[in-house]
Formats: structure tokens, sequence, C-alpha cells
């Protein structure tokens, strides 16, 4: 489903990494690993079709995913470094408007639902800027919930996350697997995840991943 | 077909363009040189006095040419870009990169050659015709550009962000000058009208042809020099930037 | 097609209405602004009804450029930009929600507000009526424009300055057919024309402007 072949990126004047190359089929699973700095973000975004690769192919179904476009987005769910939630707004309206804006029809209930999956119960109403850290995760990551697009990338989910959320999202990661579709995840923490099979990618600098 | 495209590639890689550029810049100095000459000579000794103007109409021989060349250049400029942005070509974000300054240039020229001329013909240093208000406003475009290019540190995004603001510019110029054309006619009462040309002689005409030749030349010797310069920093961890300056620090 | 401008404008809308404080703070700049030109050039009110609609146009350029800096700036900050870039819509309609959301909490104040400060300078029925038609044609494409340099400039140095250096520029149609229609009005000839193109611009700035945009913010995402 998902081929890269040959990759490359160059941030300023340093290479991160050259002839990186993974191949994910459905119900796969990647976890992208490195030290900081090594282009971990680089390699996702560059799989969002966010930033181009310098060198190298990014291969969807078989296509290009610079030729696909939106075909290749409506198929993506991408969770970044940032949460990608408003201050202002509750944590319910945060799900539903982002719902919204993806072309996505989420009821009241199906969102709270969610919420309440990710320990926000008694929170839908609050105005973010009031949430910790972790709660703020958590609204972000509820989006998952209900999400069923093919191919998820994840960019450390299990940050600032307790232990029993970090189990929930796992979870979460597993059904998905379970249903056929495809995560690329980077981590710190090794995360069991109850499905699906598990390729591991280090990225080193200079090629040598 | 594909042979064609092949050889023009090549000279849109820095790496092949740097040398081809070197040995064109002497040429294009030379150029300049001759054409300025010819056309000063002409201007200055050939040309009759006007009899309206007398002698202080000759600083058209620097006027006129610059105001071409400030208008020209920003289409240049945003072909470059637009060539960059549609196919990738690092080479022509340079060019249009190295263009800007020279026509920036030659804007403040015309606008301060017009003002030279301005005081003896007019009696004032600036009037808001049409014509000098939209070259006013291209020099804004010009600086735009400049300080857009000059405060985003990655060249790549540079290029790319440079190149939709002069697109931009381009598809607004004919707007402005239009509306400013339109503004200028409503508030005819106190300026002067300078669209009445008077009749030219033909020595004139030659005068500054041969100057804007001279412009020409120079605009593309200084815009090869900057280029060459850009190259050079921008791939400067390039082998071959390192042995074009090794080989130079060895014959020194 | 629709419904995302919809749901764009709803959200951004909401947004703002959470943080009344900046359209509140643009509309005071408007007033202040507005209001310092007498104080300067002196309350003869047959010079105040000449120079009223080109200050009142001026002022309402300089306070829309007060509120382009945040239009993409928050959404960058907190990765909503990202999250919109990867819809699976052109992001140009995205752009064209947030140009048109941007409109109703700065331009359509402004306009509104226009009549009120108009008479501080002793305009007539006629001119005030004309003023805020001006403005409300006019507004739309002050933030269209304005998006491009916005997206231009996203997360680079100086940018609110840089933002202004690139967009003024290209304000000045709008500005001459704004405060020209007012100013034919004033003079008594017809501000039919001026109107026209100035709604032939904002047609333009509102529709063509999101895709410029949309490639600027692209590559800002990079």
């Amino acid at each position: 489903m998902l081929e890269v072949s040959n990759l490359e990126c160059v941030r300023g004047e340093r290479r991160l990494f050259a002839g990186v190359g993974f191949r994910l089929d459905a119900g796969e699973m990647l976890y992208l690993q490195g030290a900081n700095g090594s282009g971990k973000t680089s390699l996702l975004r560059m799989l969002c079709s966010l930033s181009p690769a310098q060198e190298g192919e990014i291969r969807w179904r078989g296509e290009s995913i610079g030729k696909l476009g939106e075909d290749y987005r409506r198929e993506l769910c991408h969770l970044g470094h940032h949460n990608a939630i408003k201050e202002e707004l509750t944590p319910l309206e945060n799900l539903r408007t982002s719902a919204r804006l993806a072309d996505e029809a989420l009821d009241e209930g199906t969102a709270l639902d969610a919420l309440e999956q990710l320990g926000l119960a008694g929170r839908e109403d609050l105005p973010c800027r009031y949430l910790s850290q972790g709660q703020k995760r958590r609204v972000a990551l509820a989006r998952l919930v209900n999400e069923r697009r093919a191919l998820w990338v994840l960019d450390e989910p299990y940050v600032a996350l307790d232990s029993s959320a970090i189990e929930r999202v796992a979870g979460l990661i597993g059904a998905h697997l379970q249903r056929g579709g495809l995560a690329v995840l980077t981590t710190h923490q090794a995360v069991a995840v109850a499905a699906g099979k598990v390729r591991e990618l280090v990225l080193a600098p200079d090629g040598q991943a | 077909m594909s042979n064609k495209l092949i050889n023009w590639f090549r000279f849109a890689s820095p790496q092949a363009f740097y040398p081809l550029a070197g040995r064109m810049i002497p040429w294009f100095w030379a150029l300049a040189a001759v054409f300025g000459i010819a056309g000063l000579y002409v201007g200055f000794l050939v040309a009759p006095t006007d009899a309206q103007q007398g002698e202080g109409y000759r600083i058209i021989f620097l006027h006129v040419p610059a105001s071409w060349m400030s208008m020209f250049i920003y289409l240049v400029m945003a072909f470059w870009a637009g060539l960059g942005l549609a196919f990738n070509f690092r080479l022509s974000g340079m060019m249009a990169t190295a263009l800007a300054p020279t026509g920036a240039l030659f804007t403040f020229l015309s606008l301060w050659t017009g003002a030279l001329w301005g005081k003896p013909m007019w009696g004032t240093w600036w009037v808001w015709d049409a014509r000098l208000t939209s070259e006013l406003i291209l020099l804004f475009l010009y600086v735009g550009f400049i300080a857009l290019q000059s405060a985003i540190d990655d060249p790549r995004r540079a290029d790319k962000a440079g190149a939709i603001l002069a697109l931009v510019g381009v598809v607004n110029i004919p707007i402005i000058y239009f509306s400013v054309k339109w503004w200028n006619t409503l508030h005819q009462g106190s300026s002067v009208s300078l669209t009445k040309s008077p009749s030219m002689a033909m020595t004139m005409l030659l005068g500054m042809l041969l100057c804007a030749l001279a412009c020409w030349m120079y605009a593309i010797a200084v815009a090869l020099m900057r280029v060459r310069t850009i190259m050079l920093e921008r791939e400067r961890h390039t082998e071959w930037v390192r042995e074009e300056l090794g080989m130079k620090a060895k014959e020194q | 097609m629709l419904k995302l401008v919809r749901a764009i404008i709803s959200r951004d809308l909401r947004l703002a209405m959470r943080r009344r404080a900046d359209i509140v703070s643009a509309l005071f700049f408007f007033i202040i602004v507005v209001s310092l030109f007498p104080l300067g050039v002196g309350p003869e009110p047959e010079l105040l009804r000449k120079l009223a609609p080109g200050v009142l146009w001026v002022a309402a350029l300089l306070a829309t450029m007060l509120s382009l800096p945040r239009l993409f700036a928050d959404d960058h900050r907190d990765g909503t930009l990202e999250q919109l870039a990867l819809a699976p819509q052109p992001l140009g309609l995205i752009v064209l929600g947030k140009v048109l959301a941007h409109w109703l909490v700065s331009g359509l104040p402004l306009a509104l507000l226009a009549p009120v400060l108009g008479l501080q300078f002793d305009l007539s029925t006629d001119a005030l009526w004309v003023l805020t038609c001006s403005l409300l044609i006019g507004t739309p494409a002050l933030s269209g424009i304005g998006a491009i340099g916005a997206a231009l400039t996203l997360g680079v140095r100086g940018g609110g300055v840089l933002l202004s250096l690139l967009v003024l520029p290209l304000y000045i149609p709008v500005l001459i057919f704004g405060a020209g229609a007012v100013d034919a009005t004033v003079t008594g000839l017809g501000a039919q024309a001026h109107l026209s193109l100035l709604g032939a611009l904002t047609l333009a700035g509102v529709f063509f402007a999101p895709w410029p945009t949309a490639a600027a913010l692209r590559i800002a995402l990079e």
C-alpha cells in the first residue's frame, strides 16, 4: 500500500537522512525511531505531502502521492507535533469542528462518547486553555476514536500522556490495524500494540538507515 | 526533442551556468561601454539643442532608458520567478533575485532624473502625474520583493515566496497603472500634462536607443555577476564550488 | 464545497467572538486615526469635507493591516493550518472562507462605523451613504489581497512590518476607487463608475487571491 523508496531529506545545509525506504501493507505499523534531530518529523511531513522530498519517491497504492493529491489526503489522517486544537474552543467544539473541516459528519453523541473514551468526561464544555498539557493531547487524540481513514501518521502520539491514556491510544491504534489500516508513528516510548505486524525503522545520520 | 531538452537543462544547473556566465560577463561589459560612449556622444554632441527646453532636456538620454529598464526588468524578473515556480529550476530563482536590485536601481534612477528634469521644465521636483506615480509604486514593489526575500532564511522558500509576490505584482501593475491614470485625469486641475510628447528629432531617438542598449548590457552584466555570487553562496557545500574556490586560491 | 467554506467561516467567527477585544481594538484604532486628522489640519468644514474620503479610506486600510498578521499566524502556531492543508479539499477554498470571515470581523464593522465618523467631517447625507457603500464594496478586496501578504510573511522575521510593505502598494487601486467614489459625490459627479470598478476589484480580489495565497501557505508549511 505505502511504499517509500530512496528518500532523502536536506534541512538547510545539513543532510538529515538519505536512501530511506520501506514498505507498509494493510494492517501493518511502522515505528520510526531515531535520536532527536534525526529527521523523524521531517520524514512524517514528507509522508503527509506537506514537504516535498528532495530525492526519492513515496507511493500510495502504487501511485506517487504528488499525483494523487486530494485522493491521497482523503485517506490520510495526520496528527502532528502540535495538537491542532483551538484554545478558545471547548473539547467538544474542537472535535466537531475538525471533523467538519475534514468533511466528515460527527454528531454530538458520538463526539461526547469519543471524549469520554479518552477520559475527558466532564471537561467537554471547558475551553481548552484551562486544560492541562496531557488533557489537550487527549482532545487531539480523541479524533482517532472515529477515524476510519486508511493511513494514520502520528508524530509522538504518547507524549504528555499518563499510562492509562497511553494504553487507550495503543488500543485505538491496535483496532485500526485490525480493521486493515496502516499506521506510521514516531515515539520514544515502546508501547505494545495488540494487533498487527510491527516494523521498525531507525533513522541514522546519512543513509545508514 | 529529448536532445534539445537536455541541452537546455544542462545550463539550467548552476554548475554548468557558472563558467558560462563568467565567460559572458566581459563581453557584456565591453558592449555596455561601447554603446554607452556612442549614446552619450550622440546625446551630448550630435543631438541638437531643443528649441523649447534648451540643454536641460539632455537628461532624457538617461531618464528614458532607465524608465524602460525599470519596467522591463520587473517583467523579466517575474518571468524567471514564474519559471522557477513552475519547473523548480534552481537557476531561475537565483536570476530573479539577482535582477531585483538592478531593477530597483533603474526605478530610482528614473525617479531621480525625472525630478531633475522636472525642476527646470515645470518648476517643481515632483508632480502627481500618472507615470511618475506608477513609477513610484513600482519602486515600492521592488522594495517589497527584496525585503521579502531577505527576510526568509531558507533560500528555496525565499525563491518561491518571491516568485508568488512577483507574479501577483505583474498581474497588479496594469490595474495599478490604470487606476492611477484614472485618478490623475480626475484631479487634473493643478498638475501638468506630461503625456504630450514633443516631436523628436531622429538623432535624439538614436541617442536614446544607444543609451537603452548600454543600460541593457549593463543590466545583464551586473545580473550575471550577482547570480554567480549567489550561486557560490548557496552551493558552497557542493563539490564544484569547493573546486572552483580552491582553484582560485591556488592561482593567487 | 460551499459546506466547507461555511464551516470555516463559522469556525473563524466563533473564534473571533471569543476574542472580541481584538475586533474592538482595531475599530478604536480606526476611530482614533480618523479623529487625529482634524486636530492636525484644523477644524475648517470646507477643508475637512475635502479630506474626509481620503482620510477615512486610508484609516480603513491601516486598520485592516492591523488584523492581517493574525489571519494565518494563530492557525500556524497551534498546528491547525497543517490540518487545513491536509484536508481533502482545495486549500484555496479554505482560504476563501477565512478571507470572508476576516472581512466579516474587520471590514464590515469599519464600513458600518464609517458614517458616524463621516459626520465629524461634515459630510452630506449623500456622501455618507456613498462612503458606507464604497467601504462595503471595497473592504472585501482588502481582506483578499491582504491574505496573500499574510501568507507570504507567515513565520518570517519582522512579519508585521514586511506585510505592510508588501500589501499597501497593492491596495492603491482600491484606495483610489474607494476614496474616488466619495470624492465624486462631494464634487457632484456620480459615484456609479467608481463603485462599479471597486466591485470588479473586489470580485477579482476575493475569488482570485485565495489561489496564490494557498500556494504561499504551502510554501510556508514546507
